[in-house]
């Protein structure tokens, strides 16, 4: 059952994630975009990470991609028009794709050869209790820093958003 | 195979009273108005127009849906379907009450049962982030019918409706926080179980009352920013008429506008529900049973049932004189259902829950007869100097009493 559910909406991720580059209309591709974030949610739900699982649909697909679509919306983004591509570009682009995964294959097997297959329903530790109390002891330090950088962007939104104000 | 049997039984009954609700919500609201603005309201289909929604769901149904040519055809039919969609989905996990237990029964010499079930459909661990994860989302199914619909008026509701539920979010999240801190969980019915219990034998122990936070404050704003969330007077922007002709669904017609109201009217139960459930302690009562809570719902019923007789008696419409003693009888059998010992520890808990969301429904009815529209720069700085503020001080407070108090 878990097997046909992660099949079923890693499918899913990868046909919206290759939409969000084939969709000729802005809505189109942010749409597909929720797709991907909404799948990778229930991916991290049949972790175990419920936590997890939930912020990214609270965070991603409810406040990051809704403004996303509402700045496309307000600025009535129409359709791209596509330019005919490069000669490099049809030629290498597939190779480069296929060499990068590849690289990247490699690298994450060298990194970490002793993992083990994914089991799912083994994990425990995704609860809020966990999160809160892993946030707030062992990595008390990258959370309290996070904020500050979160900080440092609101600042700099307000200050680059006032310039016209004076 | 016993649990997927109980859990469709469930489900269906759910459903079919569920849906019943939606419609006759709206009938209970247009009678609402009617009668704060000293007026009869339906009252032509049916006795006090009760059939009223049925015909209105049968005129929905047999009109024509005009699809206009210049809308985005997929999104256009996506949307609706998405707006109901994510309307109907939270109630799965919403709780009524306690457990049911039926007993073994003797059938055809077989043993059925016994039977143990909790009055809802789904628990979920994370319950409050699930109902916050799907309201959030929400929103595209009025933003895509606003943008798809190629029309000025709509993209402008669209645009304020998603302006509009992206602010009211954060104040609503910030309230609906702080008693998450005074009830240790993220459990829907751990936190109605964690507000059960008298202060000095009557008051209870609820969200609102409880030491060493009242959370009165953080009520009061997550009502506010609930009609917001749900688009209702005095915050329906998206759909003002008289600046945007209907707002996001403006190109609408038969059922995909019906679908948009359905959803409206969803909404409301659900953020009415999980008020009830985090502020109002869900399904615990008023006083202890000790001083007699138990008989608050036959006592309603039989009054209700006493004063349709008198007035079925002494008519003052003609055709009174047969509709009332029938709602009278109606009204008499309910009241023996509540007080019939067998099922009192079911219905008891049920009738509390369902009242409370009843009062919180009347009283998004009841600012709709009342309150004028805000204007669009007013509903922001209103959610972002006033209401975002507010809530951020509420949840500090809390968790200074909450970690300090003992």
């Amino acid at each position: 059952m878990d097997l046909f559910f992660f099949s079923l909406f890693a499918f899913i991720a990868l046909i919206c994630a290759v939409n969000v580059v084939l969709q000729k209309h802005p809505i189109s591709s942010a749409l597909s975009l929720v797709g991907v974030m909404a799948s990778l949610a229930v991916l991290y739900l049949l972790l175990g990470a419920e936590f997890v699982a939930m912020s990214q649909v609270i965070v991603y697909a409810g406040a990051v991609m809704v403004l996303f679509v509402f700045v496309i919306m307000l600025l009535n983004a129409g359709i791209e028009v596509h330019h005919g591509r490069s000669w490099m570009a049809k030629l290498l682009g597939f190779p480069a794709f296929l060499a990068i995964l590849g690289l990247l294959c490699f690298f994450v097997q060298r990194g970490f050869p002793n993992v083990g297959s994914v089991r799912f329903g083994d994990w425990e530790g995704g609860g809020a209790q966990q999160v809160g109390y892993a946030l707030f002891t062992e990595y008390l330090l990258p959370f309290e820093v996070t904020s500050v950088l979160i900080l440092i962007a609101i600042i700099g939104a307000i200050v680059l958003a006032r310039k016209e104000l004076d | 195979m016993e649990f997927l049997v109980i859990t469709l039984i469930k489900l269906a009954l759910i459903t079919f009273i569920f849906m019943t609700t939606l419609a006759y919500l709206q009938w209970v609201e247009r009678k609402v108005i009617a009668h704060v603005q000293v007026r009869m309201g339906p009252s032509r289909v049916g006795p006090h127009g009760l059939l009223q929604p049925l015909a209105d769901v049968i005129k929905l149904i047999t009109k024509e849906g005009v699809m206009p040519p210049h809308v985005n055809g997929g999104y256009y039919l996506l949307a609706p379907f998405l707006a109901v969609f994510m309307a109907l989905i939270s109630i799965s996990i919403i709780p009524f009450g306690g457990a049911i237990d039926i007993p073994a029964i003797q059938l055809a010499g077989k043993t059925f049962g016994p039977y143990h079930t909790m009055m809802e459909l789904a628990s979920v661990n994370m319950g409050v982030l699930m109902i916050l994860a799907v309201s959030s989302m929400g929103v595209y199914g009025i933003a895509l019918a606003g943008w798809s619909s190629n029309n000025k008026y709509a993209l402008l509701g669209g645009l304020r409706s998603s302006a509009q539920m992206i602010s009211y979010e954060l104040p609503m999240s910030l309230a609906i926080a702080s008693p998450l801190l005074t009830a240790g969980s993220l459990q829907l019915r751990g936190i109605a179980d964690s507000q059960a219990g008298f202060y000095l034998g009557f008051v209870p122990k609820w969200a609102i009352f409880q030491m060493p936070a009242p959370q009165i404050f953080a009520f009061i704003i997550f009502m506010i920013a609930a009609f917001a969330e749900t688009n209702r007077i005095p915050f329906d922007l998206p759909e003002a008429e008289n600046e945007l002709v209907a707002g996001f669904h403006v190109e609408y017609s038969s059922m995909t506008f019906a679908s948009f109201f359905m959803a409206e009217y969803a909404n409301m139960v659900t953020v009415c529900s999980v008020g009830t459930l985090l502020f109002l302690g869900g399904w615990q009562p008023l006083w202890p049973a000790a001083l007699g809570s138990n008989f608050v719902a036959p006592a309603i019923f039989l009054g209700a049932g006493l004063i349709c007789l008198y007035h079925g008696l002494n008519p003052a419409r003609p055709f009174d004189r047969y509709t009332l003693p029938v709602f009278a009888v109606v009204f008499f059998g309910l009241a023996g259902l509540m007080a019939f010992p067998p099922l009192v520890p079911v219905l008891t808990p049920l009738f509390w829950f369902l009242a409370k969301v009843g009062f919180l429904l009347f009283v998004f009815i009841w600012i709709r007869a009342t309150l004028p529209r805000f204007r669009y720069d007013q509903l922001m700085s209103f959610a972002w100097k006033f209401l975002f503020p507010a809530a951020l001080l509420n949840l500090l407070v809390t968790g200074f009493l909450v970690a300090l108090v003992p």
